[in-house]
């Protein structure tokens, strides 16, 4: 529990740190403030929605009276629809992502971690429930501590596979990882996730040492754990090739993201935060 | 152990080259070490395979050069000596013999380097040693240490003559045995072989003989209208070509080359000739030939007058007379002088300006005024005037009862007549020459003899005057020096009327004495003889010559010797001078004989190329750290673990190493951009430090207060080289003048003319503004200024006038006061139809800018400020001196303001009346 008071400030102050990121999108900006979703239709809510004429089997106190009283007719005050969403965040502990190019580099977890808090910040904010694969998703700040707490956990495997597991239906989904590892149980997942009504977001964190692969000469490439070994003469001659596959999996999983109506991004940890997190936020907002 | 020129100290470390395949087949076993990388991507890279698998093992290049940096290492190790040295040093004391002559002069650095060599081997080994020069006089020679000869070595020089009668050197030669180590310059000389075989008589002798052939140049001749040069050499080898030199003073007094020729050797031969023709004027200037790139004496032939054909010019009687040939006032002169001087003829008035060296009056009594004051400035310059008198002049009044400018003496009424038929006496012989008398030494025949001449008066100065005279003593020959020349009378005729003495070959060697005609070939003792001759110019044995100095004459006796037989240590070559004529004295004569050295048998002959013992270990150690430092290097590469920047090490280290193709920026660019980045104020340096700083200061002082009260904001002032530097960048020349400055050569006087006619201008600062003008005659600094500005493209000059231009530029003044108040300032002067127009308060001045402005008033002093910005000098007392300090600075605000602007402020004289034309 070390990491956790300091990853949570960080969040904290990354969280508090967007609303000025937003001034311009006003949008986003204003939604920030009401903390609530609209949904754009007449249903529960606080918020105005619009007047229209009453019709049979309108409650009677359900009537406007100020504004059916400048008119003939009769109008209700309808409210906008406002519902609280469910999202679950899957962050990939794996070994992979323990990895960092360059020694003033934090590893992509640290960045993987910082975004999924920043995001539960957000979303809790605007009265959103938050859940982890596993964790059953809660809205309020007290599931922050729960969620920070979660998050710290570690996987033992060199690359994490994705779950459906902990999916609310016709809820969102965040998930944060390298996609280094095999494709098939992000496959099932967005399947088993388009099955279910879930809709989300695929964020791929990089480090810029993978996007380059800034390697000469002979080289033996080990996987985090060592469990995967490549040799080559002449690493300068694979680069060309490694960056075509590198680009080939992007492509993929911007495919099964699209086929299935989910967003796909790839974040660097060489960039700032903020624009993962502000498009994380954006893509979330958009899928409704 | 050694191959060759090669030897190794420790022979058996080169085993350890065997081992070298060994290390081959392991080094080739064992490819570098790969990196080992923690990397995700790994997932990706599974199942890419190499393109190239042959990198499995150590390339070879690399095996290459670690099998090489090793192998160097060993070599090195083994400690290879390149030229090793096998002799062994004998012992006993050592002699060493230099020729030290003139064929020494061309190699001898190497003979001293070769001989220090000798000395330290000797000094090493501990033996005693003595060093001859074989040149001096034999004196006793005396066995030292080799430190004590180490210093006297350095100090020795070659001598300009040949080692002479070396069997002299036997009797000085120390008792006992010694070796003998003779450096010999290759040639034969009097007395070798019997030196040669006294000295194997003692121990070993060694002969070094210096490679290359001895070149020697003839005196040159003068032969059909050609100069004939001669060359020879010693080994008869192929044929080469040799190019010579003919050198002496152009028009302006500075040595240079006034022709070349080239000698072609036929292969086999040991003489080249070559003729050279040039003009007469450039031959007559030629004063020295020199084989190209030989430092020796015998390469270098002195001329003297031989080469030399002066203009003579001859008048005879104007009026032509009708008369046999023989009878011509100048037809012995003709015979005597045309084939050794170039003759001019026609009327006096047309021959003088030719400028001829002699002009010869032959019997012509009366000249005219322009005539003799022509006559007279062109004595003045150094001219001979040569007259012989005649029936005209006898009947003449000439130089009668007064003595005439152009007569050495007064002359009697009527001459006198001897041994004719309507006399008593004898026909006169001539009295033996006396001593003094440019004649002295010659024979006189006894057949010539004077039946007729004209008599001097007895004047105080006739026996002074008398250079030659009759048995009788009665003068024939007097002489008057006029400025720098001379007058001298012959008392007969230049015909065969009242003499003989024109029909013998004692007249042309008179004419010869007086400088009259030049001798055509070699000079023989009796031309010499009977004169002293002064060295005037002395030539060591690297051919340069040197000034003489303050030398006692030689004998003309001893000169015609030497110059048979070749000069010695009492006659160094060079020039002598008796008088008006001059004789050169060279090494090689026309007959001295080349030959070489024959040595006794059995006489060891050595090169002189010295071949030093080189140790070997260092440099191939310090090879193989840099093949190892460069197998680092290409193995980091080879593993990847050389970053990316490293890897354009090659090629940031070709862009160091490309020769830099573009011109770099020169101290003359940098200055150029100096000058010009804004107006700079220029000074001329003087050469005297103090001016110079208070010029600097000055203009600095001045530039501070334009700054300040203008809007000319000058950068800091330069100081200009006049010879250097380029005049282009500059508005203005602040000139201080100093009495000892140089003056300008030829090409700055067209830079600084080109200045002035461009548009810029120099003031001119005599700074004797304090006492100029105390007395009548000019200060130094005025006359030094007369001296620089007498090149210059200067208008007349008038001073300011009150409506100049200058007094009213930006400040309105009067008076131009610098650090001195009251001293006229002059500038150009107005065109003379310069009219005040109706209604200016100014004439229409100078239109254009002046381009001197010339003053005394030490103005650079009035503005001086040092670093602190204070003034450096004083000027005047107290407030009223202040008061002069800024009318001074206003000075110099109005004379930049003039420089800069030209006649604006003068044409702002128009402004009222064109606002009159424009109305209101």
């Amino acid at each position: 529990m070390s990491l956790s008071p300091d990853l949570r400030a960080r969040a904290e102050t990354l969280g508090q740190s967007l609303p000025a990121l937003l001034a311009e999108a006003e949008y986003l900006a204003a939604t920030l403030m009401l903390g609530e979703h609209g949904r754009r239709r007449a249903g529960q809510g606080d918020e105005f929605w619009q007047y229209r004429p009453a019709q049979n089997g309108d409650a009677a106190r359900s009537i406007d009276w100020r504004r059916s009283a400048r008119s003939d007719a009769h109008f209700i005050r309808e409210r906008e629809w406002q519902a609280a969403q469910s999202v679950t965040l899957w962050v990939d502990g794996a070994r992979s992502m323990g990895f960092s190019g360059a020694a003033e580099r934090a590893p992509k977890l640290d960045r993987a971690r910082l975004l999924a808090l920043a995001l539960t910040v957000l979303l809790l904010r605007g009265g959103e429930r938050v859940g982890l694969a596993g964790l059953p998703p809660r809205p309020g700040r007290a599931q922050l501590l729960v969620l920070a707490q979660a998050l710290q956990a570690e996987d033992s495997a060199d690359y994490g596979a994705v779950t459906a597991e902990g999916m609310v239906g016709h809820g969102r989904a965040v998930f944060l990882s390298d996609f280094l590892g095999k494709l098939e149980p992000v496959e099932t997942t967005l399947a088993a996730a388009a099955e279910r009504g879930v809709r989300g977001v695929l964020l791929q964190v990089l480090d810029p040492a993978e996007e380059e692969f800034p390697f000469d000469g002979r080289t033996i490439f080990e996987s985090m754990s060592g469990s995967l070994r490549h040799e080559t003469q002449s690493a300068g001659d694979l680069r060309g090739r490694y960056l075509q596959r590198l680009a080939e999996r992007k492509d993929r999983l911007a495919e099964l993201a699209g086929a299935v109506g989910w967003h796909y991004h790839c974040h660097h940890t060489g960039q700032a935060a903020q624009s993962a997190l502000l498009w994380a936020y954006q893509a979330l907002e958009g899928g409704r | 152990m050694s191959f060759g020129a090669l030897a190794f100290t420790a022979p058996w470390l080169l085993l350890g080259l065997i081992a070298l395949p060994i290390l081959w087949l392991l080094l080739r076993a064992v490819p570098p070490a790969p990196i080992v990388r923690r990397f995700p991507g790994v997932a990706l890279l599974l199942g890419l395979t190499d393109e190239d698998r042959q990198a499995d093992k150590t390339p070879w290049w690399l095996l290459l050069l670690r099998a090489l940096a090793v192998a160097a290492a060993i070599v090195g190790f083994a400690g290879p000596v390149f030229n090793p040295d096998h002799r062994s040093p004998g012992t006993g004391p050592l002699l060493i013999l230099l020729d030290g002559g003139w064929a020494d002069a061309r190699d001898w650095p190497k003979r001293m380097d070769k001989a220090a060599a000798l000395l330290g081997e000797a000094g090493r080994s501990g033996r005693k040693v003595a060093v001859v020069r074989l040149t001096d006089t034999a004196q006793p020679v005396l066995f030292q240490s080799a430190e004590a000869w180490t210093g006297r070595l350095a100090a020795m020089q070659p001598q300009p003559w040949s080692p002479d009668a070396l069997q002299t050197w036997i009797a000085a030669l120390p008792e006992g045995s010694f070796d003998s180590y003779w450096l010999a310059d290759g040639l034969a000389h009097k007395g070798q072989a019997d030196l040669a075989t006294a000295l194997q008589a003692r121990g070993n002798l060694t002969v070094i003989e210096a490679p290359g052939s001895v070149l020697a140049l003839r005196p040159a001749s003068f032969v059909d209208g050609d100069i004939v040069l001669k060359a020879a050499r010693l080994s008869a080898a192929g044929a080469t070509d040799l190019e010579v030199l003919a050198r002496g003073p152009d028009p302006s007094g500075i040595d240079r080359e006034l022709a070349r020729g080239t000698f072609h050797f036929e292969a086999g031969a040991t003489e080249a000739e070559i003729k050279l023709t040039l003009p007469p004027e450039l031959r007559n200037r030629v004063n020295r030939f020199e084989l190209l790139g030989q430092r020796s004496a015998g390469a270098v032939s002195l001329s003297d007058d031989s080469l030399k054909r002066r203009k003579i010019a001859l008048i005879g009687d104007s009026a032509d007379r009708e008369g046999l040939q023989l009878l011509s006032p100048t037809h012995y002169l003709h015979q005597a002088l045309s084939p050794v001087a170039d003759l001019l003829e026609g009327g006096l008035s047309d021959v003088v300006p030719a400028n001829p060296d002699v002009i010869i009056l032959a019997d012509v009594a009366t000249l005219t005024q322009p005539e003799t004051d022509a006559l007279l400035a062109w004595l003045d310059k150094g001219g001979l005037l040569l007259r012989f008198a005649g029936p005209r002049l006898a009947a003449s009044e000439v130089s009668r009862s007064a003595e005439d400018a152009l007569m050495p003496v007064r002359l009697r009424e009527g001459g006198r007549d001897l041994g004719g038929a309507m006399s008593w006496g004898e026909a006169k012989a001539l009295a033996p020459f006396a001593e003094g008398s440019p004649f002295h030494g010659l024979d006189i025949p006894a057949d010539v003899t004077v039946s007729q001449q004209v008599l001097a008066q007895p004047d105080p100065d006739l026996v002074s005057r008398t250079i030659a005279a009759l048995a009788d003593g009665t003068p024939l020959v007097t002489r008057k020096a006029v400025g720098a020349g001379q007058v001298v009378l012959f008392h007969v005729t230049a015909n065969a009327e009242w003499s003989n003495l024109p029909l013998s070959g004692l007249f042309v060697q008179m004419l010869e004495r007086l400088a009259v005609s030049t001798r055509p070939a070699q000079p023989e003792a009796k031309d010499l003889a009977g004169l002293t001759w002064v060295p005037e110019k002395v030539m060591d044995a690297f051919g340069v010559e040197t000034n003489a100095g303050e030398v006692a004459g030689v004998e003309g006796a001893a000169l015609a010797a030497a110059i048979q037989t070749g000069p010695h240590a009492g006659l160094p070559p060079g020039l002598y001078a008796s008088t008006e004529r001059k004789v050169a004295l060279n090494v090689i004569a026309a007959d001295t004989v080349i030959a070489a050295a024959d040595w006794p048998a059995g006489t060891v002959v050595d090169g002189i190329e010295m071949v030093k013992a080189q140790a070997l270990k260092g440099l191939l150690l310090s090879l193989a750290m840099v093949l190892l430092a460069a197998d680092v290097v290409a193995a980091l590469w080879l593993s990847g673990r050389l970053g990316r920047a490293a890897r354009a090490l090659p090629l940031i280290l070709a862009v160091l190493f490309v020769p830099h193709q573009g011109r770099a920026q020169t101290p003359e660019d940098l200055r150029g951009i100096e000058a010009t980045r804004g107006v700079v104020l220029a000074h001329v340096l003087t050469g005297n430090a103090e001016v110079d700083r208070v010029a600097q200061a000055g203009l600095y002082g001045l530039g501070e207060t334009l700054w300040q009260r203008t809007s000319i904001e000058p950068e800091p002032p330069m100081g200009v080289d006049i010879e250097k530097d380029d005049l282009a960048f500059f508005p203005f020349l602040y000139w201080p003048i100093t009495p000892d400055q140089p003056i300008p050569s030829q090409a700055a006087y067209t830079k600084l003319n080109r200045f002035l006619r461009t548009g810029g201008m120099i003031l001119f600062d005599t700074r004797d503004g304090d006492i100029a003008g105390l007395s009548d005659s000019s200060t130094p600094e005025g006359q030094m200024l007369k001296l620089i500005a007498s090149g210059l493209d200067i208008p007349p000059l008038e001073p300011i006038p009150k409506d100049h231009v200058l007094t009213r530029s930006f400040y309105l003044l009067q008076d131009f006061p610098g650090r001195y108040a009251g001293g006229t300032v002059w500038v150009e002067a107005a065109a003379p139809d310069a009219e005040q127009l109706e209604g200016m308060p100014f004439r229409n001045l100078n239109d254009g800018v002046t381009p001197v402005i010339i003053g005394g008033a030490d103005w650079a002093s009035a503005w001086a400020l040092d670093e602190n910005y204070m003034t450096m000098f004083p000027v005047g007392r107290g407030y009223a001196g202040e008061k002069q300090r800024e009318i001074a600075y206003r000075f110099g605000v109005n004379v930049i303001m003039h420089v800069l602007t030209g006649n604006y402020k003068s044409d702002q004289v128009h402004v009222p009346a064109l606002l009159e034309r424009l109305g209101e």
